[in-house]
C-alpha cells in the first residue's frame, strides 16, 4: 500500500484518546482516593498508571508504524514541529508559575510578614520575624539548613550541559549518516541523564529539610521535583529514540522524532540553569 | 486499534453506531460533541443557579444550608466556565475552522478527539463530588486558600485534578487549534485573509497554551499544601495566602479574554453577513484582539485590589485595565460601522449578535466601573461585580454561542431551524436575562455581599425581580434544546449558502457539510 502523501494525513478512527480518558480518570480518581485514605485507591491508581503506560506503548506504536509508512508528507512534518514548539512554550508556562511564587514570596511577601506587629496569643514570635532567605517561616521552631550550590548541585549543572553537548553530538552523527556516533552519543546523553537523576535523589535523600520545611522546603522540593520529573521524562524519550537507532529507524532527512526529544531535552537543560541560579545559589 | 489497516480514505461514508463517537477522527464529528456536551453541562450548571435564586427569592434562609448554598455558587462558576462555555467555543472551533480555511481536519484528529473525551473524566469528578462525604467544593470557583486548604473534603482534590485534567485537555486542544491554523490554510488564504473568527481562536489558542499551565502549577501548590505538608499558602511557615490570588489570577485574566474573544469572533462574522456588508476595520480588529490577549497578562491585580498591594501596585492594575477599554472600544465602534448604512435583517442569529453589542457593552462599561479603584473598594464582592461578570459572560459569551448556532444550523443539519421560534427564543432569553441581572447593579451598588445565601430585608425587592427573571431564563433555554431538535429532525431544506450575505469557504461545501470537506484544499483568490 502507498499511502498518497499528496493529502494531509487524517488518521482513521481509533481508540486510544479514549483509552486515555479512561487512564486519567483512573489516575484522578484512585489519587484522590488515596490522599484522603480510602483503601481501595492505590489499587485504582495503579490501575490508571498501567492503563496509561499501555496507552504511552500502543499510541506511539502506532505513530511510529504510520511515519515508516511514509504516511507524514512535509506538511504534516511541519504539524509536529509547530506543536513540539506550543508545546515547549506550555512548559515554560508551568516553571514560570512556580518561579513567579518563588520571586513573590522573596521579595514581597516575606518583607510584610517581617513587617507583622501581631503581638496576639500564639504569633508573638512572628514580631521578631525576620525576612532572609531561606527560612521555613515564623513559626519554624528549627533552624533550617539550606542546601549548598557547590557540591552536588554544581556536578549537576556540568552533567546536564555536557549531557547537551553529546546529543548534539549525536545529532551531528545523524546528519553525516555516521551511525555510531549517533548511537555513542545517544547512550552518553542517556547515562548522563540518569547518572543526574541519581545524584539528584541522592541529594533528597540527603538533605537536612523536607517538603514541609516552610516555603523554602515547598519551592525547593516542588520546583526541582518537576524538574527531575522532566528529566526523567526526557531520558526516556531518549531511551526510546535510542532504541528506534538501533532498529534502524530515521534518517539525515526525516528525524523529528530526534530532533523534538532534543529541544526538549535543551529546555529541560535550560530550566536547571535558572533552578541553579535562583534556587540553590542565590 | 486497526489504525495502520485502513489508512486512507477511499470511503466517503462515516463509521456508525457507538464507535464513530468515541472513536471519531472527524472534526465535525468531535465539534457535535463538544457542543452536545457544553450544552447538557449549561443546563446542568443553569440548574444549579436555579437553586442560588430559589434561596434568594425571599430573605431568611428557605431551602439550602448556608454551606449547600455555598456548593452552589462554586460547582455552578467552575462548570459554567470550564464545561459549558469554553467547551461550546471549542465545539465551533472544532466545526468551522477547518471549513473556513479550507482544510481536511485539524492538524492532529486524534489528539482532538482526545481533548473531547478528556472532558467527561473531568466532569463525573466534578458532578460526582458532590456525593462525597463532606459534600462539593465550597470555596468558590477562584478557590481560595485558606478556605480551599481547609476544606477537608476529598471533593476539593477531586475538583482540582478535575481542572487540572482539563488544563491537559484545553492545552493539547489548543496547540492543535493554533498549528491547524498556522500549517493548515489552504493555498491563498493568507494570514490577514482569514476569518475573524479563525484570527480569534489562534490569539484565543495563545492565550490558554500560555495561562492553562499556570492554574496547573497553582492547582499543584493547593494540592501540596493539602496533603503534602508545603507552605505555599500559609504565613506560617513563609507563605501567603495572596500568592494564590496572584498566580490565580495570572491565569484567571487570560481566562476571561479566553471566553470572550471567540464570541467576538463570532459576532464579527454574523453581523457583516445580515448588514450585507463587509466588516468595518478588519486589520483593527485584528490588532485589537492581539492588543487585548497582550494586555490581559497585566491587569491580573485588579481582582485584588482589596486583598493587599502597595498602592503603586494598585495604581499600576487600574491604569492597565483601563487601557484595555481601548481596544474594545474599536471593536464596538467597527461592528456599530459594520451595519451602519448597511442592508439589514434581523434573523435569530442577528438578532442576538446586535444583543450582544448592545449588552456586552454594557458589561464592559460596568467593568470599567469595577476597575476604579476608589470604586471598587466599594464594590468588591458585591452583587454589582456578579451583574458585571455576566454582562460579559452570559450576554457576551453565551448569547453570542446561541446566535452562532442559529447561524450554522442550517450548515451542520441541512435544515432551516424555525425561524418564528428562534426569535422567541431570543426575545424571552433577552427579557429575561435582562430581568435577572440588571436589578443585581442596583443592589450590588447599596452593598449587597454576594456569595451570601440571605440578606437584608431592603434588598427584597430586586432579588424577587431577579429570581422570576432567572426562572424565565432557565426554561427558555428549554426552547433552544427543543427548536435545534427539530431542526436536526428535518425542515425546510438549506441551501449551500442560505444566508445570502454571508462570505466565507464554509458556504462553498453544501448543506449539511459532507463527512470529509477539502480533502483537496481549495485555492483562494
Amino acid at each position: 500500500m502507498s499511502p498518497n502523501t499528496n493529502n494531509y494525513y487524517v488518521p482513521s478512527p481509533s481508540l486510544w484518546p479514549l483509552i486515555a480518558s479512561i487512564a486519567l480518570f483512573l489516575m484522578a480518581g484512585g489519587f484522590a482516593m488515596q490522599m484522603n485514605d480510602i483503601a481501595s485507591g492505590n489499587f485504582v491508581l495503579i490501575a490508571g498508571v498501567l492503563v496509561f503506560f499501555y496507552l504511552l506503548y500502543g499510541w506511539f506504536r502506532d505513530v511510529v508504524k504510520e511515519s515508516l509508512s511514509g504516511f507524514y508528507n512535509k506538511q504534516v512534518d511541519v504539524s509536529f514541529r509547530w506543536s513540539m514548539g506550543w508545546f515547549i512554550f506550555s512548559e515554560v508556562m508551568f516553571f514560570a508559575g512556580f518561579f513567579g511564587a518563588l520571586f513573590y514570596i522573596r521579595n514581597i511577601s516575606l518583607n510584610w510578614i517581617s513587617q507583622s506587629t501581631l503581638a496576639w496569643p500564639g504569633y508573638s514570635s512572628w514580631t521578631e520575624f525576620t525576612s532572609t532567605w531561606p527560612t521555613n517561616g515564623p513559626a519554624a521552631t528549627q533552624a533550617l539548613e539550606a542546601m549548598s550550590p557547590w557540591g552536588l548541585p554544581a556536578i549537576n549543572t556540568l552533567i546536564l550541559l555536557v549531557s547537551g553537548a553529546t546529543l548534539t553530538y549525536a545529532h551531528w552523527g545523524l546528519m553525516k549518516n555516521n551511525r555510531k556516533q549517533l548511537t555513542v552519543g545517544l547512550i552518553l546523553t542517556i547515562a548522563l541523564g540518569a547518572i543526574f537523576l541519581y545524584l539528584q535523589a541522592h541529594e533528597y535523600a540527603e538533605a537536612a529539610f523536607t517538603m514541609d520545611s516552610g516555603i523554602y522546603g515547598s519551592t525547593f522540593y516542588l520546583l526541582t521535583g518537576f524538574h527531575g520529573l522532566h528529566v526523567t521524562m526526557g531520558t526516556i524519550m531518549l531511551a526510546i529514540v535510542l532504541f528506534r537507532v538501533l532498529k534502524g529507524h530515521f534518517d539525515s532527512h526525516n528525524h523529528f522524532a530526534f530532533e523534538a526529544v532534543a529541544w526538549y531535552w535543551h529546555f529541560v537543560d535550560v530550566v536547571w540553569l535558572f533552578l541553579f541560579i535562583f534556587v540553590y545559589w542565590l | 486499534m486497526s489504525t495502520n489497516t485502513a489508512t486512507h480514505h477511499d470511503d466517503h461514508g462515516h463509521p456508525t453506531g457507538i464507535m464513530r463517537w468515541v472513536a471519531s477522527t472527524n472534526h465535525k464529528d468531535i465539534g457535535t460533541l463538544y457542543l452536545w456536551f457544553s450544552f447538557f453541562m449549561f443546563l446542568f450548571a443553569g440548574a444549579l443557579a436555579l437553586g442560588i435564586r430559589a434561596e434568594l427569592f425571599q430573605p431568611g434562609l428557605q431551602f439550602l444550608e448556608p454551606e449547600n448554598f455555598n456548593r452552589l455558587t462554586t460547582l455552578h462558576g467552575l462548570i459554567m466556565i470550564f464545561g459549558a462555555i469554553m467547551p461550546a467555543f471549542v465545539g465551533f472551533a472544532n466545526w468551522m475552522i477547518p471549513l473556513m480555511i479550507g482544510a481536511s481536519d485539524l492538524a492532529f484528529p486524534r489528539l482532538n478527539n482526545m481533548s473531547f473525551w478528556l472532558m467527561i473524566p473531568a466532569a463525573l469528578l466534578l458532578m460526582t463530588s458532590i456525593f462525597v462525604p463532606g459534600g462539593a467544593i465550597a470555596g468558590g470557583w477562584t478557590m481560595y486558600p485558606p478556605l480551599s486548604v481547609q476544606n477537608p473534603s476529598m471533593s476539593v482534590d477531586m475538583s482540582i485534578l478535575a481542572l487540572h485534567i482539563l488544563g491537559v485537555s484545553s492545552i493539547v486542544g489548543s496547540i492543535n487549534i493554533i498549528t491547524t491554523i498556522l500549517n493548515m490554510r489552504a493555498p491563498g488564504m493568507t494570514m490577514m485573509k482569514m476569518p475573524l473568527f479563525v484570527w480569534t481562536w489562534l490569539i484565543t489558542a495563545f492565550l490558554l497554551i500560555a495561562s492553562m499551565p499556570v492554574l496547573a502549577g497553582a492547582l499543584t501548590m493547593l494540592l501540596t499544601d493539602r496533603h503534602f505538608g508545603t507552605s505555599f499558602f500559609d504565613a506560617a511557615g513563609g507563605g501567603d495566602p495572596v500568592l494564590w490570588q496572584h498566580v490565580f489570577w495570572f491565569f484567571g485574566h487570560p481566562e476571561v479574554y479566553i471566553m470572550i474573544l471567540p464570541a467576538f469572533g463570532l459576532i464579527s462574522t454574523i453581523i457583516p453577513t445580515f448588514a450585507r456588508k463587509p466588516l468595518f476595520g478588519y486589520a483593527s480588529m485584528v490588532y485589537a484582539t492581539a492588543a487585548i490577549a497582550l494586555l490581559s497578562f497585566v491587569v491580573w491585580a485588579h481582582h485584588m485590589f482589596t486583598t493587599g498591594m502597595p498602592v503603586a501596585g494598585q495604581l499600576f492594575f487600574m491604569y492597565s485595565t483601563m487601557l484595555i477599554s481601548i481596544p474594545t472600544g474599536v471593536k464596538v465602534f467597527n461592528w456599530v460601522a459594520t451595519m451602519w448604512r448597511g442592508s439589514m435583517t434581523f434573523e435569530t442569529p442577528m438578532l442576538f449578535s446586535i444583543a450582544v453589542v448592545f449588552l456586552f457593552t454594557i458589561g464592559g462599561f460596568s467593568g470599567l466601573v469595577c476597575a476604579i479603584l476608589p470604586v471598587d473598594i466599594q464594590v468588591q464582592d458585591t452583587y454589582y461585580v456578579v451583574a458585571h461578570f455576566h454582562y460579559v459572560l452570559f450576554s457576551g459569551a453565551a448569547m453570542s454561542i446561541m446566535g452562532a448556532v442559529y447561524y450554522w444550523l442550517p450548515k451542520w443539519t441541512g435544515f432551516m431551524y424555525d425561524e418564528t421560534l428562534g426569535k422567541w427564543h431570543f426575545w424571552v432569553t433577552t427579557i429575561a436575562f435582562n430581568v435577572t441581572f440588571f436589578p443585581m447593579h442596583f443592589t450590588g451598588l447599596a452593598g449587597m455581599p454576594r456569595r451570601v445565601p440571605d440578606y437584608a430585608l431592603q434588598f427584597a425587592e430586586f432579588n424577587m425581580i431577579s429570581s422570576f427573571g432567572a426562572f424565565a431564563l432557565g426554561i427558555s433555554q428549554l426552547l433552544f434544546l427543543y427548536i435545534v431538535v427539530k431542526c436536526i429532525k428535518g425542515g425546510t431544506k438549506a441551501d449551500a449558502k442560505p444566508w445570502d450575505g454571508a462570505e466565507g469557504l464554509e458556504w462553498t461545501v453544501p448543506s449539511p457539510a459532507p463527512f470529509h470537506t477539502f480533502e483537496v484544499p481549495p485555492t483562494v483568490k
